[in-house]
């Protein structure tokens, strides 16, 4: 591809692509996020492409790899185009019969039909599946569709038309006005409004401004901006021009994390096509508007997410926060205005300059507009990522998209916002969540993590493990971070232990009021939220423990006992082989006994057992009783 | 990926990679520290001394970033590289016990290296791959839905093949 020299040539190459192309072409697409690759995608890309060939058959069918369809649970995923017939966990070996039978035969491969786990239902077309079928997918509308690196295919579905539109017949501040109209929100975290720190940064003195990607996802949960960065990196950019010509940024940033190898490179390979066709540098499309976008990896901390802990981690410090103000927006990245908007909110700028503001406001709620993507995780049937209006349900969310909790268990509470949000217990599935509400009921709408929590999750050692994870990041900079997680953090470890005492629980709840109030950045202000929402709604779990010494979900170490039914015991001796112990005794196919006084609850014998004739107990004979 | 040694490091990796950076700054620590891992396997000293010799960067600066970051490693790591996945989907799903039985059958703590620089293990606060989890991610291949098992065999397959 030449370099596009003036927006009539921009306009006149995606008007031939779009004539070009042939909606009715038989197609093979391949999902290739960090899911699916794990799964072994591209073995299959390889395979397919490799079958497509021998037969001689490249004129009439194409095979592509696309970005993440979002239903990772099943990977790989393929989908057979223009048909949308849905094959989950595609495996080497189907690749012949799919091709001969399917895409050249018209047939269906019946051992390969997806069985919906809830109704039971055989379903052949992709939009048909209930994970699928219950979205609205808006930002996510061309993953799983286009290659996610191909700049041609992305022009083809209307990519940059957004980005023409506004350096054609739009002056920067009308761009910034219609963002603003269209209610867009940080999705980050915080939900502040995109439009309202655009212009802050807008009406900064001084030509040299910066613009800043936060694709530094560390929230434990959250996996919607890999997927963005790895399956439409061109949606991203496009909306980091956009935001670039409203505020007048000339120079950006994407920070993505190091764990997340295909994002990085995928990102990098469109940056250098991008570049290439003259969409970004000095003259973008041959108008005096000039950006260009470079990529720097987060070297591991957490505490970079924040705002001016990622300044400092780009100019080459300790990833310290600072005291605010002055807010980036003024004295940013080098001492200079610098806007900072999270990966999806970038997504969805093209979407508003695209469709206008007051098509893009009719979705959502009052004070939410647009969509949000959620990462669906933990104790849930289908998990994957999740888009869906602002104002959706988290019974729509679990239940209906997600397939509910697997296992005949029962849904327990809904962890929101990682280890700033809290946990929604089920008397809130009915709320329609948006950035408000959620803020209400204790949690924070955050990036978008969603961990199913089932009843066998215990709600203390939820938040022990959320403690643990912001001891660990807390910078060390303010001493109500440092010091405060500690001390939780040693008195959540001390009830999981069945240590606690009865008035741990006021000095819990002083600690958190103390370190929400004395901390410098969002990673202290918030860290206390899973423990006050755990108590808030899981006082009894912990009473439970302080108390009786037990865990009543089972999962604190000695705080339960192991017991083997001998109604169900085959005799197997598994359990004994592998009891570290030697707590364990039994004549072969003779039911076998645990002794109580050895066993050390390391679960060795609960897993392995192929009866299922381990059982999980209130401790019998122990302190409890 | 560099072995420990007892012998003098080689710096022309270094040198290289300064140069293609030239000029280096401090906005480009990270960078830096990044591309030099990639090439010795770990950030090893005397090269960073010797890069503050011709960068004039302040030794004390660069060991600044690069001890609070946890990408960085100062000492050598073992040939294979285990990370678990420590994050909140992967917890509820039993990746506690997972990690327990990397520990002990390896006989190391997190960021620790066999004695015979075969494995290192780390544990990663959230690898992104949440559908899968628990996920184990050795030697940069995802393996999802991992139990105690398949880890334990995994392990000791790799070490049969090195034996």
């Amino acid at each position: 591809m030449d370099c596009l020299e003036s927006l009539t040539a921009f306009g006149e190459w995606q008007r031939q692509l779009q004539a070009a192309a042939d909606p009715q072409r038989k197609q093979v697409t391949i999902c290739g996020g960090t899911g699916c690759t794990a799964f072994g995608a591209r073995d299959l890309l390889q395979a397919f492409e490799g079958a497509v060939e021998a037969r001689g058959v490249g004129d009439r069918v194409s095979v592509k790899m696309t970005g993440c369809h979002g239903f990772c649970e099943k990977g790989p995923v393929v989908v057979l185009l223009p048909e949308e017939t849905f094959y989950p966990s595609v495996k080497l070996e189907d690749v012949d019969d799919i091709l001969d039978q399917t895409v050249l035969g018209g047939e269906i491969v019946d051992r390969l039909i997806y069985t919906d786990p809830v109704s039971g239902e055989r379903i052949v077309r992709n939009p048909s599946v209930p994970f699928y079928a219950k979205q609205q997918r808006a930002v996510f509308r061309l993953n799983g569709v286009i290659h996610p690196t191909r700049l041609d295919d992305y022009v083809a579905h209307g990519g940059y038309g957004a980005l023409a539109r506004a350096l054609g017949e739009m002056a920067p501040e009308e761009v910034l006005d219609e963002v603003r109209k269209a209610g867009l929100r940080g999705r980050g975290g915080a939900g502040f409004p995109t439009g309202v720190k655009w212009d802050l940064c807008r009406k900064q003195p001084g030509h040299e401004k910066y613009l800043i990607c936060n694709a530094d996802e560390g929230d434990p949960g959250a996996f919607m901006d890999r997927s963005l960065l790895e399956g439409v990196p061109h949606l991203v950019i496009e909306g980091m021009i956009l935001a670039a010509y409203a505020i007048g940024a000339t120079k950006g940033f994407i920070y993505v994390r190091a764990e997340y190898p295909i994002a990085v490179e995928h990102t990098i390979e469109t940056l250098e096509q991008v570049r290439a066709c003259g969409l970004l540098g000095d003259s973008i499309l041959g108008t005096d508007f000039g950006f260009d976008i470079e990529v720097r990896m987060g070297a591991g901390a957490f505490v970079c997410g924040e705002e001016s802990a990622l300044i400092a981690s780009l100019e080459g410090h300790r990833g310290h926060p600072r005291p605010r103000p002055p807010f980036p927006v003024q004295k940013g990245y080098l001492g200079k205005p610098t806007n900072i908007n999270n990966v999806e909110t970038f997504a969805n700028v093209p979407l508003i300059i695209a469709d206008g503001w007051e098509r893009y406001a009719r979705v959502g709620t009052e004070g939410s507009k647009g969509t949000k993507i959620f990462a669906l995780a933990g104790k849930v049937r289908n998990t994957g990522l999740v888009e869906v209006p602002m104002g959706a349900t988290l019974r729509q969310i679990v239940f209906d998209i997600g397939g509910g909790v697997p296992d005949g268990r029962e849904y327990k509470a809904a962890q929101m916002g990682g280890p700033s949000g809290g946990c929604v217990p089920a008397e809130f599935l009915d709320l329609p969540i948006d950035y408000d509400s959620v803020k209400q009921i204790g949690a924070i709408m955050g990036s978008g993590g969603l961990v199913v929590m089932d009843d066998q999750t215990c709600m203390v050692d939820v938040a022990r493990f959320f403690l643990e994870f912001t001891q660990s990041e807390s910078c060390g900079k303010c001493v109500p971070c440092r010091v405060g997680t500690r001390h939780m953090l040693d008195t959540l470890k001390r009830i999981c232990a069945g240590e606690g005492k009865p008035e741990d629980i006021e000095e819990l709840e002083t600690l958190a009021q103390d370190i929400k109030a004395g901390s410098l950045c969002g990673l202290g202000q918030t860290a206390p939220n899973p423990v006050l929402t755990t108590l808030r709604y899981f006082r009894h779990e912990y009473d439970a423990h302080i108390h009786e010494h037990y865990c009543p979900a089972h999962v604190c170490p000695g705080l339960f006992s192991f017991r083997i039914d001998a109604e169900v015991c085959t005799g197997c001796g598994l359990c004994r082989k592998n009891c570290p112990v030697d707590a364990i005794a039994g004549e072969r196919k003779q039911p076998h006994v645990i002794d109580p006084k050895r066993c050390i609850h390391c679960g060795a014998c609960f897993d392995v057992c192929p009866a299922s004739a381990v059982t999980k107990q209130r401790a019998a004979g122990g302190s409890n009783e | 990926m560099a072995v420990a040694g007892t012998q003098a490091l080689d710096l022309d990796p270094a040198r290289q990679i300064v140069e293609e950076m030239s000029p280096v700054g401090s906005n480009d620590i990270i960078p830096l520290l990044q591309r030099l891992q990639d090439a010795y396997g770990y950030v090893p000293r005397d090269v960073v001394l010797e890069i503050c010799k011709w960068t004039a960067l302040p030794a004390s600066r660069v060991y600044g970033v690069a001890t609070f970051y946890e990408q960085f490693h100062l000492q050598p790591r073992g040939k294979h590289l285990v990370r678990c996945c420590r994050g909140t989907a992967c917890h509820v799903r039993g990746a506690p016990r997972v990690i327990d039985t990397v520990r002990s059958s390896l006989g190391i703590e997190d960021g620790g290296t066999t004695e015979d620089g075969l494995f290192s293990l780390e544990t990663v606060a959230c690898l992104g791959a949440c559908a899968l989890a628990p996920v184990v991610v050795i030697d940069g291949k995802y393996q999802g839905q991992v139990t105690p098992r398949k880890m334990e065999s995994a392990l000791r397959r790799i070490a049969k093949e090195e034996s």
